[in-house]
Formats: structure tokens, C-alpha cells, sequence
């Protein structure tokens, strides 16, 4: 901590590169300090006595509101109404036993209802989508667990599409509010998941109501700011179309402002819904019934077989969403001819109801038209698994997934971690510093300091340092792969756009999928986090590197050509300097992507933050659960500041734009 | 034109866009020029401005882009508040107005139409139309019925459950048109309504505007940055730059007499015979003698009488009344351009 000050204290005589060798300089003094024996304990590790017990204090705070203030009360009358709402969702959509004792809706209904709003929002081939996605659920016997998950979904979705609504109005009329919470909503998005759970839990009760709450809030931040996006970018000539229309201020907002910025309110939902559908897999943790659950349960036997279904299940439902959601948010309204008859201009509408009408009528005389049984479906789980294990078992595969596996941990991953667990933690802070200083500026250096003190101060450090390790190994790793894929795609039209498409695709599923693939090659192991974290962060480096590389302007390239410079020489120096910026989004999504999924893979076993956060959730220790996402969400965030910072510095540079 | 009472008169008005405009205005000393007022950190939008509007009158407002011709005019409506001075609209001071008289003078007796339209993406043709009358409660079938006429009127019929993205440019305004008359307005804003068509449609709806303005004889703003399209439309053209109002007359007179050196350099290209009447170089004390012409007909018309006449002066007369006679060679000059 001495030498951050002193530094900080000559700062303003130096640039700002030689400022960070500077301070690279000092951490790796203290390094060989230490290395040599030198460095006394102290300045290694903070010394368990001197560290504040936050824990207990939130704990307090959290008693204190929780209790004392009656915040308790209140939100268990809230969980009363919720739980009306999701029994009522969950006797239509399965069939439990509540009021209004209507359901199940036989799943051809559902099918059918969801085959017309396809055709509806982008003719045969949605419709095909939208009806295969549940005929494929029903038949392979996962109709009642998906649901489960479908009856909380709907819920939380429209909740958080109403509350993210309400405050990017509320941000957008108002700076304060908006100052408020630009804040909140970049914390709320590194925050870890496991971090909703808990106080969902302990304010709204297990199971599906506490579901319903953590999606929701998930769920919320990108809506509040496409709200506020999409107001903004209104014309200003339609809203002084508006007011020479005379309209009162309710009428503008109603009739001018939210239907012109529909589509970017529609995108904001599209968001919502994926990220409602992520978490909601997620609340699996805290034993919500449904999808994510049986994945869960089913992973963690060791069953491939029936993880890969119901991981194809999922992919499906969100596929089918996203697809919908997103043919919805740029639809045009069309004309009908003058005297166009009533049903004539509804018919959609009506063959919906007709064909929901007739599959529920259907359903009570015909039991395989409601329900599929146990022994009907086409699960083809055991089969796909032998399939699977036998070909793991394979001599030359075992011999590549267990050299590779034997590589990473011993030659790469087990040293690295090693080693930056032997850093001394006041020499990591001024690394990352550094880091910060170099590519934002003296504000980002700052923060990174003060984030990265703060995890030091919380006595969670060494779980942290290998929380870090992951994602700076995985993402290392994925930059390897991810690159050179982009770059080689980005050289032709045709493969842009499919492995663009492939990207948008990939992040649609919801991050828990991607445990699957990672387990059935690597198994338990820390091998299996790392490459389960590789592929999730892979995904946003090769697309932005698509769409950096893609964008460069027409003209530059041909002057470039015209210069003479050949294919590497235009790649060196004339495309990639123009695509950092934009890779730089891309890298630094990777980075957040792998913080959120480090955390899940906790699942798999790992010592890091994540672990500690999965086992609070089995009690009610709130204080450490907040320290412990704190600590995930300080790190992401120094990252994110940053990067981000270094991305438009570097765009506005070279006149990009923003 | 008649000149009563006027419909909208400003007095020194500014409108200054910065950081504490009111403030800086009251302790701005007088007679601070537009670049000063810049070095201060203040963007004078409107500048000192002192204008009447006439009832039926068209006013052109003409300047380059940034000379504060849509500033002045959003002034006028209000969807400005203005810095200092005071724009009277039909007697009513608009700064002293609350929202909701401000809303009921713009419900009853203003229409606005844009440069790019400003039509509501998501309503059809007869619903943007509708629009001003939804506003202010009319019921349905009321409502239906005169956005139809309106539409009508504008020749879109058939149109009417389009959207606007389904229309052409020219069609697009034509809507934007029959969305500001569906009220009846008596005062009628057009902020460059034809700056963003293509030059055969924008003479194309000149025309069109010029017969609508027949038929309604409406109090008009007109906002313009095209001199040809001025002089074409204006009663009276007043041509603004850096925020203030260089000059304010009718096309004849700038023509003829322009104020400052900076109107100078825009009449420089024009065609004068084709802007200047007759009236305007007949004097009452010149004596003509023969055969009168109207006061109407510009110089241009009047070509081929000029050139083969062989009068001194000649006689002019409107609506059948002798107003006075102008010197031929006072106008030949204007026909070749040597004045």
C-alpha cells in the first residue's frame, strides 16, 4: 500500500506509459522480495487480523433493514400475489393442483397456438420453428419440466419488461434518476447470479416464487436502458409533430414517443425474455423445478445421454424465442385493401383459436393429444448415452482428451495458477493498476486500485486470485482459437455472415449449456471450467472481430490496395488497427461472459469464489454472499471501466464515431 | 392582404442557446455582435428580431441553414422559449401562457409542417391525419370524416390505410400537409416542407401549395433556404442571417433595393425581370399615354410590348383604376439586367 502512494504522488511528472513501468516496476521489485525471502508477511498476504469483518456488518445492515425495518413483512405480502400469479400459470401450464383447476393445455394446443403466431411473425419457417420446438419437447418426454420452467418464465418475463420499462421512462425524463441508476444497473450486470439467489430466497421464499424474483431482476437492466435508447433516438421533428398536434404531456408519451422507439423497446424485450430464460434455468440452484434442474441432476450423474436432450431442449426454446422475439421487433405494420372484412383482416387470430379450441377438446377424449406418458415418449436418453461413453472410450479419443487434459493442467494451468497465487497482493494490485493506467487513464487506475484493495480487504484474496486465474487462462485460450477464426471468416462475404449467425445463435443458449460439452470431454476436472469458459467467451471475440474487420471502409481497403500492400500487409497494418476498437467490445465481453461463467462452473468444482458463493446458498448467510459477489462484480467491473474506456478513446481517435 | 392588427408580431426577440441564457442576455452589453456572443459561449438563435406576420399574408423566412429561420418560426409556436423580447400570437402573449392554453391555441389555431415530415411510423395515412383531432378529443366518426376531406384535398384519397413508409417522399408531405390543415388552422407554419424532395417534386407541391393557398387564405410562415422558391410563394420575404433580420420586404423591393450587401449577393443571379410588377415601377406622377397594362404582370411578361413599343411611359392599371405610368427604358433595364 506504500508504494501505491508514492506513486501516485509522482504521477503527475510522468507520462502515463512510463508512469505503469513504473508501477510494474515496484510490484515486480516486491516480487523478487519475495521470491529471495525479503518481503516480510505482511506485504504478501494481509494479515487475517487486520481484515473488517464485513461480513458480520452487512449481516447487521441486512437484519436491520430486514427485520427492524419490516422489509420482510412487506416483500412476504408481495411473494402472497406472486404466488397466486405462478399458481395460476402453473395449473394451465402442468396442471398443479390450484385454482382455477383448468390445466394442463393439452401440448398440441400449445404447439398449434405457437405455430400460428410464427406464421404470423415470419411465415412457414417460424411457424415450422415455433410448432417443432414443442412437438419435439412433448415427444421426448420433457413436456411437464419445461413447463415448469415455461410457468415462471411468463411471469418474470412481463415483469421485468413492465419495471425495466417504468425506469427507463423515469431515466430518460429525469437526469437524476438516470444518474441513479446507470450506477446500480453495471453493478447488477457483473454481479454474479448466485448473488440474486440468495436474498430472493430469503425475501420471497424458496422455490418457484424466489425463481420468479431473481429473473426478473436479471432480467431488468437491459430493458431500462433500450427503454431509454429508444426515447432518445425519436426524431425531433415527430415530437414537435406532437406538440403542434397539441398533444398533453401523457398523450406524447403514449401516442408519439413509445411507438416510435418500438423497435428498440422490442429489442429490449427480445433481451429480456433471453435473459429471463438464462436465469431461470439458473434458479435450478436454489431447487425451482424445471429444465434447469433435471440438466442439473442429470449432469451431475453423469448422465450424457439425457443432459444432451434436454440441453437440445433448451437450445430450441431459446432459439424459438430469440427468432420470434426478434421477427416481432421488426415487423411492419401492412395495409389491408379498403373494405377488407373484418375476419378477413384477423384471420390469423382466428384459426389461433380455432385450432387451441380444437386441440383442448381434443385432449379430453384423446390422452396422447394432453399428456405423453412415461413409456410413449421418444427419448432416446440411455441409447445416446452409451453411444456417447463408448466413443469417449475410444482408444485415440481417450488418449486426445486425456493428453490434452494432461497438457493444460500440468504444463499450463496448475503453474499459472501457481504462480499468480505467489504474487504478493499489494504487487497484483499495482499490476492491475498499471494495466488500468496504460489503457484508460489515471480514473481507471484508481479504481482498479481501490476495486482490487477492497477484494484484498474482504478476506476472500486468494479465491478471488484463482477466480481471476480462470477467466484470464480461459480467455487467453479462446483469444488463441476465437482470432484466427474471426480473421480467417471475415476474409469472405459468405463465411461472415455464417459464422455471424453462428455466434448470434451460440449466445442466444442460455451459459449453462455450456457445461455440457465441457463435461463429456473432460469430466470433473478443472480442464472441463476452463474449456466450458472458452467456448462461452469465444463467441463475442470471433464475432466482433467479424464485425471490426468487416467494417473497415471500402475505400481505405482499395487505397490500401492501390499502395501495393499485399493480403498480410493490408491485415497488419491497415485492417486490424481500424477493427481493434470494435475487438476490444469483443474482448472485453469475453472477459465478463467468462467472470459470469466461471461462477456457474462452480457446479463442476472449483476453489474459487464461486464455490464459497454455491455454498452459501444452502444456508442464510447473506453478509458473505454479498461480500462474495462484491468481490466477483469489483474485478469484473475494473475490466469493464477499463476497456471500455480504452475502446471509445481509441474509436474517437481515429474517428469512428462515438 | 390586409393590413389590420397583426396575427403574430415579435418585439426583440432572442433566443439564446448556452448554458444561463437569461442571464447572460441581462448583463449582455448592447450591440454585441453574433461571433462575440459565440466567443462568450452562447449561440444566438434568434437575435434581436422584430417581425410582424399579417393577417392572410404569406411570409417567406429565408437564410442559409443555421441562419435561425427554424429557430424564429419554432419560436413562434412556442416548441422554443424565447430569451427576451415578446411574440404576440392572436393578442396573446405566448410566454405568459400556461401549458394548457399553450395547448389549446396550438389545438385550435395552429398547424406545422415539417422538412422530414415528422409522420408517426406506426399510424396509417388517415390516422396520422386524424392525429391533431384525437388530441384534442374529437370522437371517431367525427374525426374519420374530416381527416377524408383533408385527404382529399391533398389528393391522397385511396391512400388512406397506408403507412407512411409505403408512400413516396412527395406523398409522404402531402400527408404532413393534410395533418397540419385538419384542424383549420388559421396559422399555418411550414418549415421547409419541400427541402427534402427532389427538385421536379418540390415545384411539382410548389404548385399544389400555391393552389391550396388559393382556396384557404391562411395566415403562413414559410421557411425556405431556396431564394427561387421565395420569391416564387412571399407576400413578403424577410432573409435572415447569424440569427437576425437582414432585410424585410416584398420580392420587388429586394430585388430592386436589397438592404445590405449580404441580400445583394443573393439577388445577384436572379432573373429580376421575372420577379418585379409592374406596380412597383409605376409611379403616380409620370404620365403614360395609350394602351394601360395590369399591375400584376412582371417585367418578364411584359418583354415583348417593352421592346416594340415606342412610348415614353406607360400606363398602368389595377383591378381597371390607372395607378400611375413607369418610364419604358426603367424597365427595359431591368430586362437586360443593367440597373
Amino acid at each position: 500500500m506504500v508504494a501505491v502512494t508514492t506513486d501516485a504522488g509522482t504521477e503527475r511528472t510522468f507520462t502515463r506509459p512510463r508512469t505503469a513501468l513504473l508501477l510494474v516496476g515496484a510490484a515486480i521489485l516486491l516480487m523478487i522480495l519475495q521470491y529471495s525471502g525479503l518481503l516480510p508477511a505482511v506485504l504478501h498476504r494481509l494479515p487475517e487480523a487486520w481484515i473488517p469483518p464485513f461480513a458480520a456488518w452487512l449481516d447487521a445492515a441486512f437484519t436491520f433493514v430486514k427485520d427492524d425495518l419490516g422489509l420482510l413483512a412487506f416483500t412476504r405480502f408481495l411473494t402472497g400475489g406472486l404466488e397466486w400469479v405462478l399458481d395460476v400459470t402453473a395449473n394451465l401450464f402442468f396442471g398443479q393442483r390450484r385454482w382455477p383447476f383448468l390445466g394442463p393445455i393439452p401440448w398440441t394446443a400449445v404447439a398449434a397456438v405457437a405455430a400460428v403466431v410464427g406464421y404470423y411473425l415470419g411465415g412457414w419457417r417460424m411457424a415450422l420453428l415455433g410448432g417443432g420446438v414443442f412437438v419435439w419437447t412433448a415427444l421426448i418426454g420433457q413436456w411437464k419440466i419445461a413447463m415448469q420452467t415455461a410457468s415462471v418464465l411468463v411471469v418474470a418475463a412481463p415483469l421485468a419488461f413492465i419495471i425495466g420499462l417504468t425506469l427507463g421512462i423515469a431515466a430518460w425524463k429525469y437526469a437524476w434518476v438516470d444518474r441513479v441508476i446507470k450506477p446500480v444497473l453495471s453493478v447488477l450486470q457483473t454481479l454474479p447470479f448466485f448473488t440474486y439467489l440468495l436474498p430472493a430466497v430469503i425475501f420471497f421464499k424458496v422455490g418457484p416464487t424466489a425463481g420468479a424474483v431473481a429473473t426478473t431482476i436479471y432480467a431488468i437492466p437491459p430493458m431500462v436502458l433500450m427503454t431509454t435508447l429508444g426515447l432518445q433516438k425519436v426524431p425531433e421533428e415527430v415530437v414537435e409533430a406532437g406538440h403542434m398536434s397539441g398533444c398533453s404531456r401523457w398523450q406524447l408519451l403514449r401516442h408519439v414517443y413509445l411507438p416510435s422507439a418500438r423497435t428498440e423497446i422490442l429489442v429490449g424485450v427480445n433481451q429480456v425474455i433471453m435473459l429471463s430464460l438464462a436465469m431461470v434455468v439458473l434458479t435450478a440452484f436454489i431447487g425451482m423445478p424445471g429444465l434447469g434442474a433435471k440438466l442439473l441432476a442429470m449432469m451431475g450423474s453423469f448422465k450424457l445421454g439425457r443432459s444432451f436432450e434436454i440441453g437440445v431442449t433448451i437450445v430450441l426454446i431459446a432459439v424459438m424465442l430469440d427468432r420470434m422475439s426478434k421477427a416481432w421487433a421488426i415487423k411492419q405494420p401492412e395495409h389491408f385493401e379498403r373494405g377488407t372484412p373484418w375476419w378477413k383482416r384477423h384471420i390469423l387470430l382466428l384459426v389461433g383459436l380455432a385450432a387451441f379450441v380444437f386441440f383442448c377438446i381434443l385432449g379430453q377424449f384423446v390422452e396422447v393429444a394432453t399428456d405423453i406418458g412415461r413409456k410413449q415418449n421418444f427419448s432416446k436418453g440411455s441409447e445416446i448415452d452409451d453411444l456417447m461413453k463408448g466413443f469417449l472410450a475410444l482408444d485415440w479419443v481417450n488418449a486426445i482428451t486425456s493428453s490434452i487434459r494432461y497438457f493444460l493442467n500440468v504444463k499450463v494451468l496448475i503453474p499459472f495458477r501457481n504462480f499468480l497465487l505467489s504474487i504478493p497482493t499489494p504487487a497484483l494490485i499495482l499490476f492491475v493498476s498499471a494495466f488500468a493506467l496504460w489503457l484508460g487513464g489515471r480514473r481507471q487506475a484508481l479504481l482498479a486500485a481501490l476495486f482490487f484493495s477492497l477484494v484484498a480487504l474482504s478476506g476472500w484474496w486468494d479465491r478471488s486470485v484463482i477466480t481471476l486465474y480462470s477467466v484470464i487462462s480461459a480467455v487467453a485460450l479462446a483469444m488463441l482459437f476465437g482470432l484466427p477464426l474471426g480473421i480467417i471468416a471475415a476474409r469472405s462475404e459468405k463465411w461472415s455472415t455464417r459464422v455471424l449467425l453462428a455466434c448470434d445463435t451460440a449466445q442466444t443458449f442460455p451459459s449453462f449449456i455450456y457445461l455440457i460439452p465441457a463435461i463429456m470431454l473432460f469430466g470433473i476436472t478443472d480442464v472441463a471450467v476452463i474449456f466450458s469458459i472458452l467456448i462461452f467467451a469465444m463467441v463475442p471475440l470471433t464475432r466482433y472481430t467479424i464485425e471490426g474487420l468487416r467494417t473497415v471502409p471500402l475505400e481505405i481497403l482499395e487505397a490500401a490496395d492501390m499502395s501495393g500492400a499485399t493480403r498480410m500487409q493490408k491485415l497488419w497494418k491497415v485492417q486490424l488497427p481500424l477493427a481493434l476498437p470494435t475487438m476490444a467490445v469483443g474482448f472485453n465481453q469475453a472477459i465478463m461472459f467468462a467472470f459470469f461463467m466461471v461462477i456457474i462452473a462452480a457446479f463442476i468444482g472449483t476453489q474459487d469464489l464461486g464455490q464459497e458463493l454455491q455454498r452459501t446458498l444452502a444456508g442464510t448467510d447473506m453478509g458473505k454472499n454479498f461480500v462474495l459477489g462484491i468481490c466477483v462484480s469489483l474485478m469484473a467491473l475494473t475490466f469493464d471501466l477499463t476497456i471500455l474506456k480504452w475502446a471509445n478513446d481509441q474509436k474517437r481517435a481515429l474517428g469512428l464515431g462515438e | 392582404m390586409t393590413q389590420q392588427t397583426p396575427v403574430i408580431s415579435c418585439k426583440n426577440v432572442w433566443k439564446l442557446f448556452g448554458h444561463d441564457p437569461k442571464t447572460y442576455l441581462a448583463t449582455m452589453p448592447a450591440g454585441r455582435g453574433y461571433e462575440e456572443i459565440r466567443s462568450d459561449g452562447y449561440i444566438a438563435g434568434v437575435k434581436d428580431v422584430s417581425i410582424e406576420v399579417h393577417r392572410g399574408e404569406m411570409l417567406v423566412i429565408m437564410g442559409l441553414s443555421g441562419s435561425g429561420k427554424s429557430t424564429l418560426v419554432r419560436c413562434f409556436s412556442r416548441l422554443h422559449d424565447i430569451t427576451g423580447g415578446t411574440i404576440t400570437v392572436e393578442g396573446q402573449d405566448v410566454m405568459s401562457l400556461s401549458e394548457k392554453e399553450l395547448i389549446e391555441l396550438r389545438r385550435s389555431k395552429m398547424g406545422m409542417v415539417f422538412q422530414s415530415f415528422g409522420l408517426l411510423p406506426h399510424r396509417t395515412v388517415l390516422e396520422n391525419v386524424a392525429f391533431p383531432l384525437e388530441m384534442r378529443g374529437q370522437d371517431r366518426h367525427q374525426r374519420r370524416e374530416r381527416a377524408m376531406e383533408v385527404i382529399k384535398l391533398v389528393g391522397l384519397e385511396g391512400r388512406e390505410d397506408y403507412f407512411p413508409r409505403e408512400l413516396s417522399g412527395g406523398q409522404q408531405q402531402r400527408v404532413g400537409i393534410a395533418r397540419s390543415l385538419a384542424i383549420e388552422p388559421d396559422i399555418w407554419f411550414l418549415d421547409e416542407p419541400f427541402g427534402a424532395l427532389d427538385p421536379l417534386i418540390r415545384r411539382e407541391m410548389q404548385d399544389e401549395f400555391l393552389r391550396l393557398q388559393g382556396m384557404l387564405s391562411k395566415t403562413i410562415v414559410f421557411i425556405t433556404h431556396d431564394f427561387d422558391e421565395a420569391l416564387r410563394l412571399a407576400d413578403r420575404i424577410a432573409i435572415m442571417k447569424d440569427g437576425a433580420v437582414q432585410q424585410c420586404d416584398t420580392p420587388d423591393q429586394i430585388v430592386l433595393h436589397p438592404a445590405t450587401e449580404y441580400v445583394r449577393k443573393f439577388t445577384e443571379d436572379i432573373d429580376k425581370s421575372r420577379v418585379v410588377h409592374a406596380s412597383v415601377l409605376a409611379k403616380p406622377d409620370i404620365v403614360g399615354t395609350g394602351e394601360p397594362v395590369d399591375a400584376a404582370m412582371t417585367v418578364h411578361k411584359l418583354a415583348q410590348l417593352l421592346v416594340q413599343d415606342t412610348r415614353e411611359a406607360i400606363p398602368v392599371t389595377r383591378e381597371g383604376k390607372l395607378i400611375g405610368a413607369f418610364r419604358r427604358t426603367d424597365a427595359l433595364e431591368i430586362l437586360v439586367g443593367s440597373n
